[in-house]
């Protein structure tokens, strides 16, 4: 970031090229190439089946590719451990949302703070004030500063996904992925994730699944169209939309 | 102080403590005569396997049904020394071999097998109690946790090496006594272990033992490796893709409860005065598991009283009416799985508080909601889910 030279500004933070899993002779990604750059907000979308949750699986590393490479800032992801590519800057939000409903919003936010992640580490890990301050900065920004002590299994959804991306921005990651973030959220509900999405991705690359296309356009700043494990179709949101093969597999159904 | 007091659960957790302390340390040694009391010493051996399950099955969600394996093994150590302790060549002069244990002898062994000798140095056998079931206990965590394999999968697994254990101790019968066991221990350091002063004594250790362990229990979860074992429980996957290496975690809380049940078995051993296999299979790891879930599976300190009850019960009702007791131990646990899930100390947070705070004056609020800045998340003991944590 500090350079000026451009060539840094211009590499890409996430280089996926070649990508490809197949499960039994089924390629749910056939030899994918997708490059996103700093501090850009990138949404995924495409029919059921394209293969979109699979990629975030291949990045995080839940699934391992069968060939082909992810690079995440010179460094190859393929071959490391699920909790080493979180700790290299990469945060995932599931589908669902998946937060610890027997503890207090408070807790599971403090969960994801990046200290005390080994287990002596853990053991004689201690509640200090930057961890107060974090904990309050986040919670501000997801809409749940005043629902610290609430214990998270009583939160509604849109609260529930609003704490899991919380719970990521605890971790300051530099490549925020997000797999449908505003399911089953109501109409006001999304405009305030939409808003949280701008502001959260100053600094960092946002990769995010969608199906509302309302919330799409107001984020988005390029569409990548997945379909068969495979990219149809990369640019803007109206480019995309006035693809013909886009309306073809996608749209027009 | 503050953190102490924390640790130890508030206000409720030390009265909880204190209580305890009271029945085990001054009621059951002023009310009971020598024979009851080593009885009740011998049901607290089985509490640290019960305590050692609250951390590994209640809040790590790894339900093991061979901590039998772990007693036995810290059991087998301490017998395993004081058997050489009573096996001088002046008592056994009248073996072909003396100076070795005599069950050896009866099965034509000559030599002390090489696995014995470290067992005539007391600083060995007291750090082999921890540390081979602890070492056994990471390597099988190790080889299991890291290939993912969990639930019903592990417990079958912790079965199926239980039965190995037990059928590997009958079977090599000159190197440890077989179905037999190891008996006809008598000294400790040259300590008449068999005498009521002794046993007095070992009561007390025995309990000084277990509330190490319970305190050791407290300080794990309420720190924030207990709020991961339980954010586990909910939702690996989560902890897994915040950089937390979920493997780990649970090999050391399964090494934790390994350790504990260990030393369990080790004052079993010195209380008792023999160890045998009949304390290591699969019946017995199922028993106690049965301790922890009738005291409360999210309790350190429901366990305790868990092991108490039914092992009262059981000695109670097989001097009684021995046929039943196998009965009604299953109809216990079906029970207990059925009706509360929280055991006797679940029981207690959802009626006995209640009951006992509609007899007393109401107590005068003392926080109204908590500031933002300085959040005070509820202590991870024995609370579930608590309606007072609902804010409006």
């Amino acid at each position: 970031m500090t350079s000026p030279t451009g060539f840094q500004m211009n590499k890409p933070v996430l280089a996926i090229e070649g990508l490809t899993v197949s499960f039994d002779g089924f390629k749910a990604v056939d030899d994918l190439n997708l490059y996103i750059d700093r501090n850009e907000v990138r949404v995924v979308i495409g029919p059921n089946g394209a293969g979109k949750t699979t990629v975030l699986d291949l990045i995080c590393g839940k699934t391992r590719a069968t060939g082909g490479s992810i690079q995440f800032k010179d460094r190859e992801l393929t071959k490391m451990n699920e909790y080493d590519i979180v700790r290299a800057g990469v945060g995932r939000k599931f589908q669902t949302p998946s937060i610890y409903d027997n503890l207090s919003v408070f807790e599971n936010l403090e969960m994801s703070f990046p200290t005390g992640r080994s287990v002596f580490g853990a053991l004689f890990f201690k509640r200090t004030q930057e961890v107060l301050d974090r904990v309050k900065q986040v919670s501000a920004d997801i809409f749940l500063g005043d629902l610290l002590e609430q214990q998270a299994g009583l939160l509604s959804h849109g609260q529930k996904q609003w704490l899991e991306i919380g719970m990521l921005l605890m971790q300051d990651p530099e490549l925020l992925m997000l797999d449908e973030p505003v399911a089953g959220m109501s109409v006001s509900e999304r405009a305030q994730t939409a808003d949280l999405l701008n502001r959260i991705s100053q600094g960092r690359s946002v990769l995010v699944i969608e199906h509302d296309m309302e919330f799409v356009k107001s984020i988005a700043h390029k569409v990548t169209v997945l379909h068969q494990g495979k990219v149809l179709a990369e640019g803007s949101m109206e480019s995309v939309q006035n693809n013909p093969k886009v309306i073809e597999v996608y749209l027009g159904h | 102080m503050n953190a102490l007091n924390k640790m130890l659960g508030g206000r409720q957790g030390v009265i909880g403590l204190l209580i305890l302390a009271a029945l085990i340390l001054v009621v059951f040694p002023l009310t009971l005569d020598a024979f009851r009391l080593n009885m009740v010493g011998k049901y607290l051996t089985y509490a640290f396997v019960a305590v050692g399950l609250v951390l590994c099955w209640g809040y790590g969600g790894i339900l093991s049904l061979g901590q039998g394996v772990f007693f036995g093994l810290g059991g087998y150590c301490m017998a395993m020394f004081l058997k050489l302790e009573a096996s001088d060549p002046e008592s056994t002069k009248i073996q072909s071999t003396p100076g070795i244990p005599d069950f050896m002898d009866w099965n034509q062994i000559t030599e002390l097998p090489w696995l014995w000798v470290p067992f005539h140095s007391f600083t060995f056998t007291v750090i082999a109690v921890i540390v081979a079931p602890v070492l056994l206990a990471l390597i099988i965590g190790a080889a299991l946790f890291r290939r993912r394999v969990g639930d019903v999968y592990f417990s079958i697994v912790t079965q199926a090496i239980a039965l190995i254990l037990t059928v590997l101790i009958i079977g090599q019968q000159g190197l440890t006594g077989g179905v037999n066991g190891i008996t006809d221990l008598k000294t400790l350091l040259g300590w008449d272990i068999r005498g009521d002063g002794a046993k007095l004594a070992l009561y007390f250790i025995n309990a000084g033992l277990l509330f190490a362990c319970i305190l050791v229990g407290k300080f794990i979860l309420n720190s924030k490796l207990g709020r991961l074992l339980m954010a586990m429980r909910d939702k690996e996957e989560r902890v897994r893709f915040s950089g937390y290496d979920v493997a780990a975690f649970k090999v050391f809380v399964y090494c934790i409860a390994a350790g504990f049940s260990a030393i369990g078995g080790a004052m079993f051993a010195l209380q008792v005065g023999f160890m045998s296999p009949s304390f290591v299979g699969i019946v017995p790891s199922i028993e106690m598991v049965i301790f922890a879930a009738v005291g409360g599976r999210m309790s350190l300190l429901g366990a305790v009283y868990g092991s108490l009850l039914v092992n009262y019960g059981k000695t109670y009702f097989s001097e009684s009416f021995p046929e039943l007791w196998l009965y009604l131990m299953g109809g216990l646990f079906i029970a207990v799985v059925m009706y509360f899930p929280n055991g006797l100390a679940g029981l207690w947070e959802s009626h006995g508080r209640k009951w006992l705070s509609g007899k007393r004056k109401p107590a005068p609020v003392l926080s109204t909601p908590a500031p933002v800045v300085t959040p005070t998340p509820a202590s991870a003991d024995t609370k579930t889910v608590s309606p007072l944590e609902i804010q409006p």
